[in-house]
């Protein structure tokens, strides 16, 4: 209101029933308040009173459903597995030099026994091996040849040896009492370090008391090793190790299997030792992280998924266009004629679209099968001979067929209640003015209807981009979608992360779409059954 | 095109005909295969196809076994018990929060709106196999993979989009002034609720929870993942069964199914001509 710097400032005439007017005061409300911040606080209420009925389901929908999709996205990015299972390993791994020429060093092969020796008794190395095994092929069976091994290392010398030299050793209690001193544990890292490892393990997995139990060999090689670098802590017995004979756990390892010193096989184990990894968003795009540190292509033969994205979008694209084809002249069919038999007609669309997903499919199962009903009458009408029987199931046109039924009415559905708003004195006015049907049509109803054709094609192609069932069932290998491959990965491979990488990736796609989807049309105005 | 003019010249009307033959055809796609799923339900034989018999409809050739077997053998009504016991619980709670949200939301001053219903409608949206994937993931991480709750719990929240969506859209037509007559002649906020909104926003609450109970009783990727043996529902056993060993039990089931769909969807026409004749609106 521009008018108010010329006119004066007009007195208020009449308060609020209940209010009264001060001279030159603000207004203020019944309970005397001022009228402003009555109405504010008002206002602050009501926002309160809405939140506070949407916050419940608001707090459900969060946990039910949001924090799953976030744990599937934090998934496709987590990878503790290694530093978990092998934390000794991935520290010592940071110090060699040798990689990745050649085979890192003793101390990494000394940190690998410790922390194998404990995954074995875990039973957690072939997990490891298996997630190792998605990157490269052969680790699996690496660790868990080695973990069956590893626990019949000859490291078996240093404790032999040690207990020769102190018989004290060789006793638990004694260790424990050593290992609660703070001097000593400082003198002997690794040696504390480990201790606390075994007596872990030996409490968690085997269920036992470390003080009746012996003590395993690796924790001797650890001695070992802190005692030969020069360390003498006070009231620890003093062996001198210097004479002792020694065994190279290197060769130990490739004893069992020569890929221990395989640079590859400790690339493979560095380039995955972070925490978080993108090696399963490069493997959802058929890349891998080289041996040099960059993303790089998967051979050809392992090159799936791009090929998988690229044919669940154009299959989606021609399913999506199949149901413009053939939603279209329904829509416009029940947008022209009289109310009351469009309304007997919609019953035709709103069947299917109400009938069990299952059930549909069920039926074109049994349609399209070679012994199946639609075979059958072609036979018999004479289109196709017996022997020649049209394969339509388990490829990719009993998808595209038993698909374009099942997302047929969310396509019809908006094209109808877009084309129900045209006035059909549009078309009338076109002809009058000398336009033939054709033209009337396309040059006026056409182009009014295209919001329906946006928003219905959107919604069939966000929903067959993500669909699992049906290719499952009908599609065969060659008919299925990026979803089936997400399945197969989290129920029958196990590989979570890859799963969720390429979930994400699906996830990301339908959000733009959705994006998209609510900019032309609006969320709001989002009509169930018609 | 809805009547053809005295005046329409051949070509028109030549055209006229074929736009209505090609639509009949699309009709017939529509709605041929749900309906062949019913006479082949009543094969005596256990083939996926008409046998001379029946196609001679000889009474020989038609029989009830398979609906025998749907309704004595524990393979199918374990499920079919399973998923009555699923359903109905995810769809009260789907309508709970879901109606006492979408009231919330159609109050004029809302903050984060758009956002908060971006976020409710997303069930709606979301993949299945993606919201079953981090379902799967999560709810094994707390405990719920495997249990009645998590599958009710999941299931509770893929309806709740069209509990808001059908709800809120009754809403758009009620008038607030009822309410506020209401709190003048001295009734409290719980019963305006109960005895001026509710009555009003009844039909639309209604088809919300069927559409709620429909994704549940329908609902088959989520539950796969998240429910274990324990929970298999109908749509499991007959997923199992196209995938594995197709029996033509599964006819007798799509047929009982379908029945089920027919009544729902009388149901919801019932209560949408309800609802706008109670607000005031022609009937459609």
């Amino acid at each position: 209101m521009t008018d108010s710097a010329t006119t004066p400032p007009r007195q208020p005439m009449a308060a609020l029933p209940g209010g009264e007017v001060t001279e030159g005061g603000p207004m203020l409300a019944a309970d005397g308040r001022p009228l402003k911040h009555s109405l504010n606080r008002a206002l602050r209420r009501e926002k309160l009173r809405a939140f506070l009925l949407v916050s419940p389901l608001l707090i459900f929908i969060l946990v039910a459903f949001v924090a799953p999709i976030a744990d599937m996205l934090f998934r496709s990015v987590e990878n503790q597995i290694v530093s978990e299972t092998l934390p000794r390993t991935v520290l010592a791994l940071r110090e060699d030099e040798n990689l990745p020429e050649a085979a890192p060093g003793e101390p990494v092969y000394e940190a690998l026994y410790t922390d194998l020796f404990i995954a074995a008794e875990y039973k957690t190395h072939t997990r490891l091996g298996s997630r190792l095994n998605y990157e490269s092929t052969g680790l699996s069976s690496l660790f868990r040849g080695t973990g069956r091994d590893v626990g019949r290392f000859d490291t078996d010398i240093y404790t032999d040896q040690f207990i020769e030299a102190e018989p004290a050793l060789e006793d638990p209690v004694a260790w424990s009492n050593w290992m609660a001193d703070d001097d000593i544990r400082a003198a002997l890292p690794q040696t504390a370090d480990v201790w606390d490892a075994w007596v872990k393990l030996t409490v968690e997995a085997n269920e036992d008391d470390p003080l009746e139990e012996d003590v395993e060999d690796f924790v001797y090689a650890a001695l070992y090793r802190d005692l030969a670098s020069g360390a003498a802590p006070a009231g620890f017995p003093d062996v001198d190790v210097s004479g002792f004979e020694t065994v190279s756990i290197k060769a130990l390892f490739e004893e069992s299997d020569e890929d221990w010193v395989d640079p590859e096989v400790w690339q493979v184990i560095e380039t995955y030792s972070p925490a978080y990894t993108d090696g399963y968003f490069l493997n959802s795009v058929d890349m891998m992280n080289g041996p040099d540190g960059g993303a790089e292509w998967r051979p050809e033969d392992e090159q799936i998924y791009l090929k998988l994205f690229w044919r669940t979008m154009w299959m989606s694209l021609a399913i999506t266009v199949s149901c413009i084809v053939l939603g279209y002249p329904i829509a416009y069919l029940l947008s022209t004629l009289p109310l009351r038999s469009a309304n007997v007609l919609m019953i035709l669309v709103l069947l299917p679209f109400w009938t069990s997903l299952l059930v549909r499919t069920s039926a074109w199962k049994v349609l399209l099968q070679q012994q199946g009903v639609i075979n059958d009458t072609l036979v018999w009408i004479g289109l196709v001979s017996d022997t020649n029987r049209l394969t339509l199931i388990n490829n990719a046109t009993g998808t595209m067929i038993a698909m374009t039924h099942i997302l047929l009415p969310f396509m019809i559905l908006p094209l109808y209640s877009v084309m129900k708003t045209i006035p059909p004195s549009y078309m009338r006015a076109a002809k009058s003015m000398g336009a033939n049907d054709w033209t009337a049509f396309w040059r006026v109803f056409f182009p009014l209807s295209i919001p329906g054709i946006g928003a219905g094609s959107i919604l069939a192609f966000i929903l067959s981009i993500g669909y699992y069932i049906t290719p499952e069932i009908v599609g065969g290998t060659s008919g299925v979608f990026i979803s089936n491959r997400i399945a197969y990965h989290i129920s029958s491979s196990l590989n979570w992360g890859l799963a969720a990488a390429l979930g994400s990736i699906l996830l990301a796609l339908v959000l733009t779409l959705y994006w998209l989807y609510d900019r032309i049309v609006g969320i709001d105005n989002v009509k169930l059954g018609g | 095109m809805a009547a053809l003019p005295p005046y329409a010249s051949t070509g028109q009307k030549v055209w006229h005909y074929t736009y209505l033959v090609i639509c009949a055809a699309i009709f017939f796609f529509l709605i041929a295969p749900i309906l062949i799923i019913i006479p082949l339900s009543f094969n005596a034989e256990n083939f996926f196809t008409f046998t001379p018999e029946m196609l001679a409809l000889d009474p020989e050739g038609y029989s009830t076994k398979h609906y025998r077997d749907f309704f004595t053998n524990p393979d199918w009504q374990v499920p079919l018990w399973n998923s009555l016991k699923i359903a109905p619980v995810a769809t009260f709670l789907s309508v709970a929060l879901g109606t006492l949200a979408a009231i919330g939301l159609s109050q004029p001053h809302v903050p984060f709106r758009r956002a908060i219903m971006a976020i409710l409608i997303s069930p709606m949206i979301v993949p299945l196999i993606i919201s079953a994937a981090g379902m799967y993931f999560f709810y094994s991480r707390i405990g719920l993979q495997g249990t009645y709750w998590g599958v009710v719990l999941a299931h509770a929240a893929l309806g709740i989009p069209f509990v808001i969506i059908t709800v809120t859209a009754t809403l758009v037509g009620f008038d607030r002034s009822l309410t506020r007559a209401a709190a003048n002649l001295g009734a409290g906020p719980v019963r305006t609720f109960f005895k001026v909104q509710m009555p009003l926003i009844l039909p639309g609450v209604v088809s919300g929870g069927l559409f709620a109970f429909i994704t549940s009783f329908d609902e088959v990727v989520v539950v796969l993942f998240v429910g274990s043996a324990g929970q298999k529902t109908l749509p499991w056993q007959m997923f199992t069964g196209l995938r594995e060993q197709i029996s033509p039990t599964i006819l007798a089931a799509a047929t009982v199914l379908i029945s089920i769909s027919v009544v729902l969807l009388v149901t919801l026409e019932v209560l949408r001509r309800r609802s706008e004749r109670l607000r005031g609106m022609s009937p459609g």
